[in-house]
């Protein structure tokens, strides 16, 4: 059986809705960017306590109508860029939540 | 600013979002800058429960840039609450300080709370020279030490400059200095009056001959012909163009939680202690008139040669009486970059003007020293300024 891999949002970063979009910040540099509506669920699904293959099933397979594989896949990768630019954390354990307010707030 | 800024505060524009706001915690400071056009006593800041709903108010109006300043932000006991409690919300912040608080161990909490950039008033790059403008014995030392700790934390500092009659020849030295601490560096001549409408601080003003130096100086200026280039005759487009941000993606609120479209517009809009942030942004009467504005129905301005460059101010303006008026420290500018004199300026000669009406329309004027606006003269866009 594959390991788990857990995701959390960076506790470095800013990010709002604007419209449709997620605009986020990393800290890391001051880099701006938006997510798609996809890694904007991810992203808003990365509480560090669920992990990934599930938030795939219940949020992105149900949202965006994707076979479970490729969303897996699709999502493992847009992880891995995330974490490089400092948006998210990866990690094989459980990630303690370092933000208590963890809702996304749309204008 | 990033091209994605630019389109992000484009879409603020359309969507009718505050995307950026500054936050005046306090008005109290540890430093008297002989420039400051602020009353330093506290006549009843917002409370930290009070900072806190306003906060989330603002989250969920859609504010993204949060600029936190006063007076001197590290004066308030709650600071690091406050702070706290906005990265929690996921705003971008910036702060505005003068540091001379900031120790090592601050440096490392504001690292690790995620803030964007600190601005630090400097003004000379010599220690007499800025503790003289500061009042305030020591203050370079200190906060150039802050600067080294916040550098150290890996922070991104930016050093800013008011340019004025008292360090007209030092800011040179500022920009060495910065260099040296590795630092991006901006130069500001804007003074703006006092909060009770006297203007004798306005004496302190670099005049058109200094601007005029300072216009023409590699060092500030990368492209000197372009900027001092006689302005092109404003076209349709520039008739129907905003003045700035104020109160179209931007707005302010002072520590005692009066709304205003701009720090340096003080248009009381509302007050947050009383209503909503977000109905304030929406449906105050004195934001729909600022939203309505534009360059064609501004009295000089619309006919001027420098229209469609003009870095003009409509809280400047404001403050000289009329926020569709010209502003006369643009008018001044304008005219120090080119040698062509504004519809203004030429009217002021014809006519010796009154002196200008006390601001009787303020109860509270905002905050902020010259320094907080950066920039030399470049447009002010309707995303941020
Ligand atoms: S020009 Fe700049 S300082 Fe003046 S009101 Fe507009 S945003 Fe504020
Ligand atoms: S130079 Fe003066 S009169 Fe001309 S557009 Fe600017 S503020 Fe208005």
């Amino acid at each position: 059986m594959s390991k788990k891999v857990y995701v959390a949002r960076s506790p470095r970063i800013a990010a709002r809705m604007l419209g449709e979009e997620m605009l986020v910040m990393s800290a890391q540099g001051s880099t701006l960017f938006t997510l798609n509506p996809t890694a904007t669920v991810l992203w808003q699904a990365a509480d560090g306590a669920t992990p990934l293959d599930e938030i795939v099933e219940s949020r992105i397979c149900s949202e965006f109508e994707v076979k479970p594989e490729e969303a897996m896949r699709d999502a493992e990768a847009l992880a891995a860029d995330l974490a490089k630019h400092g948006i998210l954390l990866i990690s094989e354990e459980p990630i303690p939540s370092k933000s208590p307010v963890q809702e996304q707030h749309r204008p | 600013m990033s091209v994605l800024m630019q389109e992000m505060g484009e879409r603020a524009l359309r969507l009718g979002v505050p995307f950026s706001v500054q936050l005046d915690l306090t008005y109290r400071c540890n430093e008297q800058c002989v420039h400051c056009y602020l009353d330093h006593d506290d006549h009843g800041e917002m409370t930290t429960v009070e900072i806190k709903r306003l906060l989330k108010e603002m989250a969920e109006a859609g504010v993204f840039i949060l600029t936190l300043s006063g007076g001197e932000i590290f004066m308030r006991k709650d600071f690091f609450e406050i702070l706290e409690y906005a990265r929690e919300l996921t705003f971008c912040i910036k702060l505005k300080t003068n540091a001379v608080l900031i120790r090592e161990a601050q440096a490392a909490r504001l690292r690790d709370l995620g803030v964007e950039s600190i601005q630090v008033s400097i003004y000379s790059g010599r220690p007499e020279g800025h503790d003289a403008i500061t009042k305030v014995a020591g203050s370079f030392r200190r906060s150039v030490a802050a600067i080294r700790f916040l550098r150290a934390q890996g922070l991104k500092v930016v050093i800013a400059n008011v340019l004025m009659t008292e360090n007209m020849r030092d800011h040179h030295g500022v920009r060495v200095l910065a260099d040296e601490l590795g630092v991006k560096y901006t130069l500001d001549p804007t003074i703006t009056p006092m909060m009770d409408g006297d203007r004798s601080i306005l004496d302190l003003k670099a005049g058109v001959s200094e601007l005029h130096t300072l216009f023409r100086d590699e060092a500030y200026i990368s492209n000197v012909d372009e900027f001092c280039a006689p302005p092109p005759a404003p076209d349709a487009d520039s008739m129907n163009s905003l003045p700035c941000s104020a109160g179209h993606t931007a707005c302010y609120v002072s520590p005692y939680g009066e709304f205003y479209p701009c720090v340096q517009f003080p248009l009381s809009c509302g007050n947050v202690r009383q209503q909503r942030f977000i109905d304030i942004w929406r449906n105050s009467e004195q934001l729909k008139e600022i939203r309505s504005i534009r360059l064609r129905d501004l009295s000089s301005c619309s006919q001027c040669a420098h229209g469609s460059t003009c870095t003009r101010c409509p809280g400047l303006a404001f403050m000289e009486g009329n926020m569709r008026g010209p502003s006369t420290a643009d008018c001044e500018k304008s005219f120090a970059r080119t040698g062509i004199p504004s519809k203004n300026l030429l009217a002021k000669k014809e006519t010796a003007s009154p002196p200008p009406r006390q601001l009787v329309q303020i109860q509270i004027v905002p905050a902020i020293t010259g320094s907080r606006l950066s920039g030399i003269g470049v447009p002010a866009s309707a995303v941020a300024s």
